[in-house]
């Protein structure tokens, strides 16, 4: 670390001593006529009018993912975590205004999952629960960049609900460039305003209590309430209580262009959750043999720094590195390390392998099956919790010929990239993605 | 903990002093430029960035999730 520490202290120092040579002003004064941005005969930036409302570009992704385990936290840490899941998203940027002074963007997206998850059926211990679900997850983006000050600013929106779960998410966001345009800072302030549907275990859900005549019936799949007099409240429909989750977000990067070759990055993320932030359906056992549903603290801070630094290696070789470390105040402290390679092979078709490397320590309220005490203030089996090490692998490939992808001149860019997962827990899955950008 | 806090926020001190390191131009921007140097995910990353969220207890600092919005952590 002291060795660390001390090598980006003197690199500092060294880049430093090289400011003087670097930032000597232009020779030929202003106006004078030649410059390298911009050939003779190509009208000054003054003269570029105001584009009308257009599409700048529409992109979609779409990815199948599946994966498979024997630690589900439905059954309390033991059983199977087959999971298949197909997402599709779209999304659309339109723009107006002049790109040389202030431009505006709206960007409109739309995405769909739907998964199917085999430990779902035993929310019903004889296993005959759904196992499918859908998720819609609409958004909305708006930002004006001026391009004199090299800043922007912007609002979004955003939405998603699915059986079990409907949020509600709204962002501020920022940016300024430095006076030499070399450097870049970001921030944006993000909240979520969600509601967890409570569907517990039906072995957990089933009472009936009655109290001055009035039944009460609750069920895994809702609740249903009899009168006095026999009839039943409301539109005789079960309904699912939900209880809420808020989570607060500060993020904050700084970007900065190192020399011709580097680029680098710093980001820093303060999280605040509050709310149920377990699920009710997540069963624990006990030591004692006993069971029940996972217990988690209302609250939660969560504290990641990452930092990212690219290389372009000679002429046909990219490095883009990232490593991050976390924090949070349910007793967990993890790394993440990316490697990703991309060689082009031509101007406008690269291959990129890539590697993750991930490790995390245990939170204190984590423990296997049958090994939580009656006594713990705090339960869960969920493995997402647990002590592991992860590796992620595999390969992704971009097309982007200047003439369209397969002379389709309004699709600019194609990717295919394909990641193989395998967690020290034993959960292994894979993932096959697909973009396409239009323009 | 605080005292290696304290050394990844030196660290990180020190290599954002270095913002004076270069001054480019625009014409001297075409590595940087390029669309594979971006200090970004790719578009193509952003639903195992998902999966990532739901099987692992860490996240955000990769402008991914950091929690909400989803049943994840």
């Amino acid at each position: 670390m002291r060795k660390v520490f001390l090598s980006i202290a003197g690199f500092s120092l060294l880049c430093r001593l090289n400011v003087s040579a670097q930032t000597k002003q232009d020779s030929l004064p202003k106006g004078s006529g030649i410059s390298l941005f911009r050939p003779v005969g190509q009208p000054e930036p003054s003269e570029y009018k105001p584009r009308a409302l257009h599409i700048d570009e529409i992109n979609l992704v779409s990815s199948y993912y599946w994966q498979n385990g024997d630690h589900s936290p439905v059954t309390g840490g033991i059983g199977t975590e087959k999971v298949t899941d197909i997402s599709n998203g779209i999304d659309m940027k339109l723009v107006w205004g002049d790109p040389k002074t202030k431009q505006n963007s709206l960007t409109i997206g739309l995405g769909i999952d739907h998964h199917t998850s085999a430990s779902a059926a035993y929310v019903n211990l004889s296993g005959a629960s759904n196992t499918g679900g859908t998720r819609i997850y609409p958004s909305l983006d708006w930002t004006t960049e001026n391009a004199k000050k090299g800043s922007s600013f912007g609002i979004g929106a955003y939405y998603s609900g699915e059986y079990n779960y409907q949020s509600l998410g709204a962002d501020i966001h920022f940016s300024q460039k430095t006076a030499d345009r070399n450097g870049e800072f970001t921030a944006k302030l993000q909240g979520y305003f969600d509601q967890v549907t409570l569907i517990y275990p039906t072995d957990k859900a089933d009472t009936t209590t009655t109290s001055s005549g009035t039944t009460v019936i609750t069920t895994a799949s809702g609740t249903r309430t009899i009168l006095s007099n026999g009839e039943e409240e409301g539109d005789g429909k079960k309904h699912l209580g939900s209880s809420p989750r808020k989570t607060y977000t500060a993020s904050f990067g700084y970007s900065q262009i190192i020399n011709s070759r580097m680029q680098v990055a710093f980001l820093i993320d303060g999280v605040a959750q509050n709310g149920y932030l377990g699920l009710p359906f997540h069963r624990v056992y006990f030591n004692t043999g006993k069971d029940t549903t996972e217990k988690l603290p209302s609250t939660r801070f969560k504290l990641p720094i990452g930092f990212r630094l690219n290389y372009f290696l000679g002429d046909n070789i990219i490095l883009r590195s990232y490593y991050r470390y976390y924090i949070d105040s349910w007793g967990i402290r993890s790394n993440t390390a990316g490697l990703e390679i991309p060689v082009k092979i031509t101007p406008f078709f690269s291959v990129s392998p890539f590697y993750r490397y991930y490790d995390q320590t245990a939170s204190k309220y984590f423990a296997p099956y049958e090994a939580h005490s009656p006594n713990d203030q705090y339960y869960t089996s969920n493995y997402a919790y647990a002590k592991f090490q992860a590796n992620f692998y595999g390969v992704g490939f971009r097309f982007a010929p200047p003439k369209g992808v397969m002379g389709w001149q309004s699709l600019h860019d194609l990717e295919i990239r394909y990641g193989h997962y395998t967690q020290t827990t034993d959960l292994v899955s894979s993932v096959v993605s697909l973009s396409l950008g239009f323009k | 903990m605080i005292k290696r806090l304290l050394k990844i926020a030196g660290s990180l001190a020190a290599v954002m002093s270095i913002s004076s390191c270069v001054h480019l131009k625009e014409y001297q921007k075409n590595r940087i430029n390029d669309a594979e140097m971006t200090l970004s995910n790719r578009r193509v990353e952003k639903n195992e960035l998902n999966f990532q969220s739901y099987r692992e207890a860490a996240s955000g600092a990769n402008a991914g999730k950091t929690g909400g919005g989803c049943g994840c952590n």
